[in-house]
């Protein structure tokens, strides 16, 4: 800043335009006349306060005591895509989530105890596959593939769907069974793993998906 | 590791994989008190970064140390979580 400047600022601090001492005084009388209207306003505007303050920590409360949520939607019913779902949902719950699983149309097949041992994975139409599509296509393919994904499986140590379903529902993931689709594929409740919830239906995974911080499609 | 922790519990996951190491660590954690260590036995080298990642995200357990010890024929990853 120059000489000049801090001159011109000096003196804009001595403007003549800037209210007396008289005029200030009869400006903070009439603030004070308007605010203190009455002891009853301030009194209710106090009142305010705390009512706003008490609403601040519910709602406060809320956010932090509610633990986060995680809805996966798991619609398939292969041997490689049985895995994410399940994997997924086992772990946010060990990360402290809430954790809903729906199973729809071919996702049913991880939840049914029998066919869930025994799900299958097809080379055809999967590029990553090792044979061409016309090999891939022939009957008894889908056996072999299985076959090799089920020793792979077993030799890196990775865990069977079966048990990946029974420590899913010990850390308490909610897996959950379509009904629509269990009366579309003709299955029966009893057909599923225990501790599978039936009965449900896309409103109510809807519902829980409104609420949930993550939401999945597998 | 701090030579004022003892370990209370150990969990022995060796031979299981993803997310086996993480789940079971949880679920043992739940047992224990205020001040107590969990020690984890895991052959999965992913446990390393998995346990890890678990552990700051998890409020109430601090995760003290992470060693991988050479066990002859494979890795055993020791993992030590304390519960504040």
């Amino acid at each position: 800043m120059s000489t000049d400047d801090t001159a011109a600022a000096e003196s804009a601090a001595d403007d003549p335009s800037e209210p007396d001492a008289d005029d200030t005084a009869e400006l903070d009388a009439e603030a004070a006349d308007t605010v203190g209207t009455s002891a009853d306003e301030v009194a209710r505007l106090e009142a305010r306060i705390d009512e706003l303050e008490s609403e601040l920590s519910t709602v406060r409360n809320e956010v932090d005591g509610d633990p986060q949520k995680m809805v996966i939607i798991a619609t398939k019913g292969t041997l490689d895509m049985a895995y994410p779902p399940l994997i997924l949902a086992s772990t946010a719950a060990a990360f402290g989530y809430d954790v809903t699983v729906f199973h729809t149309f071919w996702g049913l097949e991880i939840l049914h105890e029998e066919h869930s041992k025994d799900l299958k994975l097809s080379s055809v139409g999967n590029p990553n596959m090792p044979m061409p599509n016309a090999v891939a296509a022939l009957p008894g393919m889908d056996a072999v593939t299985t076959r090799l994904m089920g020793k792979r499986i077993a030799d890196n140590d990775v865990a069977s769907v079966a048990e990946l379903i029974e420590t899913s529902l010990d850390v308490g993931v909610d897996l959950q069974a379509c009904q629509m689709t269990i009366d579309l594929l003709d299955y029966d409740e009893a057909d599923f793993y225990d501790g599978v919830t039936t009965g449900v239906g896309a409103a109510s995974a809807f519902q829980e998906m409104v609420d949930a911080d993550i939401q999945l499609l597998v | 590791m701090s030579i004022d922790t003892e370990v209370t519990e150990t969990l022995d996951v060796k031979g299981l994989n993803c997310p086996m190491p993480v789940v079971q660590t949880k679920q043992a954690v739940d047992e224990l008190g205020p001040g107590e260590t969990l020690e984890v036995l895991a052959t999965d080298s992913g446990s390393m970064s998995d346990i890890d990642g678990w552990a700051s995200t998890t409020e109430g357990v601090e995760l003290v140390d992470q060693v991988a010890a050479d066990g002859g024929s494979e890795t055993v990853y020791k993992h030590y979580v304390q519960v504040e």
